[in-house]
């Protein structure tokens, strides 16, 4: 087979993927190709039609179609070529992807090859909640996708198992459209969405939150009838004699999100066991030359803005590998010390400023963040709270990093 | 009276709590910027909010437009909103920024397509 070549070619036509080939083209990349597995570029932000987006990125709130639009409009503007129906198989070791679309099977392969592919959702399989099998049960964005894209009603009487962002933003979604949602259920004892969603969300609509409570029974032959719940201990089993029955025609699943990388199964691409994403240094350049990472396919984001952002950044880095043909070493390691989840990038130059994104591993108030290097401290800084829900973003200025020595990043 | 509140208007959802009286506010504390005392005092005395939702579009790429309002109206009026918004439909071609509703319900906020969908 025939193998296309060009300059750049972006896995993903959603924020991420749209971001990264406007800012290559912006650089001066002329041959950028973004392959887009649905019909329309956007990504999920076509479905995602609360505002809220953009305050960031573009300094006021829009909703997600409106986001996404200011995107497509400047690729289209600067001429960007969009495949779209095209889905990419594989990723291989030496940047060639295999991919389907309307003119068949095709093989390209890129100077650099830029993933943005998303992350996707874990499902009721992930969690193995016992029970029967009855229709009704969906997670959250294809409830979301199917109330807004497709016209469809999911269900009346509702339970919300998880308490992440896009749960609780369909719980609202849902009570608009005349549904009973009768509570959220969350394992953890602390919600996994932003404090804002809870009181737009559920407090608005006085729907109950329950922490430490989990789905443990699923009842109902054709539709679903009915969930069991229960408490939960502290280290997340079931306390029994806490079971209670609630009668719902709909669960939704809003449990976690996981970055979508399986194209890169098999070339070689290292992944973080944390983030479930490439390992990345400070150029957001993966263990495989010229393939690059940004958005939520290298670490699940809080904000639509920052992935943007992100992909940016990847994008005015990959610009000048290509320029120049390589980019500076990254020889020292950014580790994740107490209570910080996972950091990217995981590796960094130590001649350059980057920017730090972390996440904590549970909620916390008055802390301070330190990142220290041989044990010196490069940065400190004081927050209000920290909370898993949200990630943490800041920038080490160059000038306080060494060339040599791993750097270690906590929060106390 | 001592209320605590998590401001909405941007992703940092500061915790605030409010020292007041009817509505007369004496102290505000935990906002990291001024729209955060806004915020406040805007709950405390008339609580709005911005609504989504979506309506039929007829001869689109997609059965459905999204739309929301162009300002916020009161958090009572919500579901009369909805109901006003449920009884409209659009012919495509739509774009970002047209109004498919003026002052809904008397509230000053129009509704507002959110999205671009292109005729068949």
């Amino acid at each position: 087979m025939n193998v296309e070549c060009h300059q750049a070619i972006v896995v993903g036509g959603g924020p991420a993927g749209l971001a990264a080939a406007i800012r290559l083209k912006e650089k001066g990349v002329d041959d950028v190709v973004v392959l887009e597995r649905e019909h329309r570029t956007g990504g999920i932000l076509r479905q995602c039609i609360h505002d809220g987006f953009g305050l960031t990125r573009f300094g006021e709130t829009l909703s997600g179609p409106e986001y996404a639009q200011r995107f497509v409009d400047r690729a289209e503007e600067l001429g960007i070529t969009c495949l779209t129906d095209t889905t990419v198989l594989t990723l291989e070791a030496d940047r060639t992807l295999t991919t389907s679309g309307p003119a068949g099977l095709k093989k390209l392969r890129g100077d650099a090859v830029i993933l943005t592919m998303g992350c996707r959702e874990r499902t009721r399989g992930a969690l193995a909640i016992p029970g029967s099998r009855p229709a009704g049960i969906y997670t959250a964005g294809v409830a979301q996708e199917y109330i807004n894209l497709r016209n469809l009603m999911v269900g009346r009487e509702v339970v919300i198992l998880g308490s992440g962002d896009i749960g609780l933003i369909m719980a609202r979604r849902m009570t608009l459209e005349g549904a009973h949602v009768k509570g959220v259920y969350e394992v953890q004892p602390y919600p996994s969405g932003l404090p804002r969603n809870i009181e737009q969300c559920l407090n608005d609509y006085h729907i109950p939150l329950h922490l430490s409570h989990t789905v443990t029974d699923i009842h109902g032959r054709e539709r679903l009838e009915g969930v069991t719940i229960s408490q939960v201990d502290e280290r997340f089993r079931p306390i029994p004699g806490t079971e209670e029955r609630v009668d719902c025609d709909t669960l939704i699943l809003s449990v976690g999100l996981i970055p979508a990388g399986d194209i890169a199964n098999g070339s070689g691409l290292a992944v973080d066991g944390r983030t479930k994403g490439a390992f990345v240094d400070e150029h957001y350049q993966t263990n495989l030359p010229g393939v690059f990472s940004a958005g939520n396919v290298l670490h699940v984001h809080d904000l639509v803005d920052f992935v943007s952002l992100e992909a940016e950044a990847l994008a005015t880095a990959a610009a000048e590998y290509l320029r120049a043909g390589a980019l500076p070493p990254c020889p020292l390691e950014v580790q994740a010390g107490a209570n910080v989840g996972h950091v990217i990038p995981q590796r960094i130059s130590g001649t350059r400023s980057f920017t730090l994104s972390l996440r904590v591993r549970q909620p916390m108030k008055k802390v301070t963040l330190t990142v220290a290097q041989n044990g010196r401290e490069v940065l400190r800084r004081k927050l209000p709270k920290a909370l898993p829900a949200e990630m943490i973003q800041l920038t080490i200025p160059a000038e306080k990093l060494e060339a040599a020595g791993d750097l270690e990043v906590s929060v106390q | 009276m001592t209320r605590a509140f998590t401001c909405i208007i941007c992703p940092n959802g500061c915790e605030i709590t409010a020292e007041y009286e009817g509505t007369q506010v004496h102290a505000i504390e935990g906002a990291t910027c001024p729209k955060g005392e806004d915020y406040v005092r805007q709950e405390l005395t008339d609580p709005r909010r911005n609504i989504a939702t979506s309506i039929p579009v007829e001869g689109g790429e997609l059965p459905l437009v999204s739309v929301r309002l162009d300002k916020p109206i009161p958090k009572k009026d919500i579901f009369s909103v909805m109901d006003a918004i449920n009884r409209l439909h659009v012919k495509a071609p739509t774009a970002i920024g047209q109004v498919v509703l003026a002052d809904v319900c008397g509230l000053g906020a129009n509704v507002i397509i959110t999205k671009n969908v292109a005729a068949l």
